[in-house]
């Protein structure tokens, strides 16, 4: 028992498992979504395309967040105007404007002095963060499972057959936009855990180990979130006990319990 | 109808239908699909009167799907006018019922068949209300009258194909329209069903419901349909030679 309580004396590992397991259960709830509607490639896009927001907060020394909620939703919308029309098809479009946006990114950071500072954006920083990051992250958690708890069966009908939902009304213009947004937001939490660059695997890997479980939507919500909770957890203690990048090992963790579902469901056919 | 949402997911007030109105007439419409410059659907004119069974018929492509999505608000009209229930498009579409083909539903998505049906309630529901013990009597029924009972509680992804369309069908009745847009009920799916859907569409009729459906069984035509409307290439055109007529439809 000593090995599990010993860093909980430690108040930044405390404050670290708080954050991560909120950013794990909006990502895991929310990627539940991402994952039935086969959106995993807006997730990998939004998360690439925060990096300018942060670069620019960063140099303008105001909230890192408040760039990176900017940038992602900026680029949400930028995805959903360009291929509005079916001129450019979605998948194209996700394909230019989170590369473009990255680039930018890196463009402003190679011109500023302090390399090293940014690599907390890339890569996260979990055991770093504040009071005001917790609650911002709190924030976030209760506006994304509120809105979908809110507005759940209607995501649901959205998802199934989107055609029958416009004829009875809903507008399934602004239910796609709300989606992005709240996709955004999460983004934003999850880059605090785990960095620009592993976000992804916070929002798709719990919700996908889920799916390989279960056919029941409740359940796949309720073990997406026990799942990605308990990677934060494990992976906060394996970067404290062998010195690992903290965000580095809550994907491995992550991904390591993807790849045990996918055995179970392996070998129970 | 006793229950009235109280934020409507259209954002306006469900207009009523007008009782002595056509179920739909239509003026030389011409619709399209978003994003493709041709014209599916051309100088469609028609009326189609209260309470009555109309067929479309046409080969796949002819445009029936067309006239069914552009009916349900689906697709934009491009030129012409078509009023529905007496009314333009999306002022009553709770009265107003569109039964989508299999496979543009997402049959993978885990959600069970008493749920799916449930959506046929929604649009009395709208925005943030949750359905309730009418709501729940209601889809019962529904299921009931489809003989699906037995499957409320398995998700979709676990049915047949005749088994889909029942549902379909189920919550297309649970919606309680006065209007009912059926595109391909009848396509490719078993006896039993076949037989349960023919009775379904007679109990509609005889309840005084407008149905459409589009088909491209010709040989039950006169028996079980009022009228029909016949489509190639987005064109209404004539009955082949010796073709089952019945009321007009038509307007010249």
């Amino acid at each position: 028992m000593h090995w599990l309580l010993e860093p909980l004396q430690y108040q930044f590992i405390r404050s670290g498992i708080l954050a991560a397991s909120m950013i794990g259960v909006t990502c895991a709830v929310l990627g539940v979504y991402v994952v039935l509607r086969r959106m995993s490639n807006v997730g990998h896009a939004l998360t690439h395309s925060a990096l300018p927001g942060l670069v620019v907060a960063y140099l303008m020394g105001i909230n890192l967040f408040i760039g990176a909620a900017v940038a992602t939703i900026l680029t949400a919308f930028g995805i959903g105007f360009i291929s509005k029309n079916d001129e450019v098809y979605e998948d194209t479009a996700i394909g230019i404007m989170p590369t473009a946006m990255f680039a930018f990114g890196i463009l402003l950071m190679s011109n500023t002095k302090s390399f090293r500072d940014l690599s907390a954006m890339l890569f996260g920083n979990i055991l770093g963060v504040g009071t005001s990051d917790l609650v911002l992250i709190a924030v976030i958690a209760v506006i994304v499972l509120g809105v979908l708890a809110l507005f759940y069966k209607e995501f649901e009908l959205f998802s199934v057959d989107p055609n029958y939902a416009k004829t009875i009304g809903i507008p399934l213009a602004t239910i796609r936009y709300g989606l992005l947004i709240l996709l955004a937001l999460t983004v934003v939490a999850g880059i605090q855990a785990v960095g620009t660059i592993l976000t992804n695997a916070l929002l798709i890997a719990p919700a996908a180990s889920a799916r390989l479980l279960t056919n029941r939507l409740k359940t796949m919500v309720t073990i997406a979130a026990a799942l990605a909770v308990a990677s934060g957890f494990f992976g906060i203690y394996l970067s404290y006990y062998f010195g690992l990048s903290s965000g580095a090992a809550i994907v491995f963790v992550c991904t390591v319990s993807f790849a045990v579902c996918w055995l179970i469901k392996f070998f129970r056919r | 109808m006793k229950l009235k949402s109280m934020l409507p997911y259209c954002g306006h007030k469900h207009a009523h239908p007008q009782l002595d109105a056509l179920a739909i007439e239509t003026w030389d419409l011409s619709t399209g699909y978003p994003g493709d410059s041709r014209v599916a659907l051309t100088d469609v004119n028609m009326a189609v009167p209260a309470g009555t069974c109309v067929a479309l018929v046409g080969h796949n492509g002819a445009g029936k799907s067309t006239l069914l999505k552009t009916a349900a608000g689906l697709l934009p009209v491009r030129s012409g006018e078509i009023r529905v229930l007496g009314h333009p498009l999306g002022h009553c579409h709770n009265r107003v019922v569109y039964l989508p083909q299999r496979s543009e539903i997402d049959w993978h998505f885990p959600i069970n068949v008493r749920k799916l049906v449930m959506s046929g309630r929604y649009v009395h529901l709208g925005w943030l209300r949750h359905p309730g013990q009418e709501d729940r009597k209601i889809v019962d029924a529904a299921m009931d009258e489809l003989d699906i009972s037995g499957l409320a509680g398995r998700q979709i992804s676990q049915l047949s194909g005749g088994q889909q369309q029942r549902v379909l069908l189920a919550r297309a009745v649970a919606q309680d329209a006065d209007l009912f847009l059926l595109d391909e009920p009848l396509n490719a799916i078993d006896v039993d069903t076949r037989v349960v859907v023919s009775r379904v569409l007679k109990d509609l009729r005889k309840a005084g419901k407008t149905v459409i459906v589009a088909t491209h069984f010709i040989d039950r035509l006169a028996t079980e349909y009022d009228g029909a409307v016949y489509l190639s290439e987005g064109r209404q055109v004539a009955p082949a030679a010796g073709g089952f007529v019945g009321m007009k439809i038509g307007k010249e």
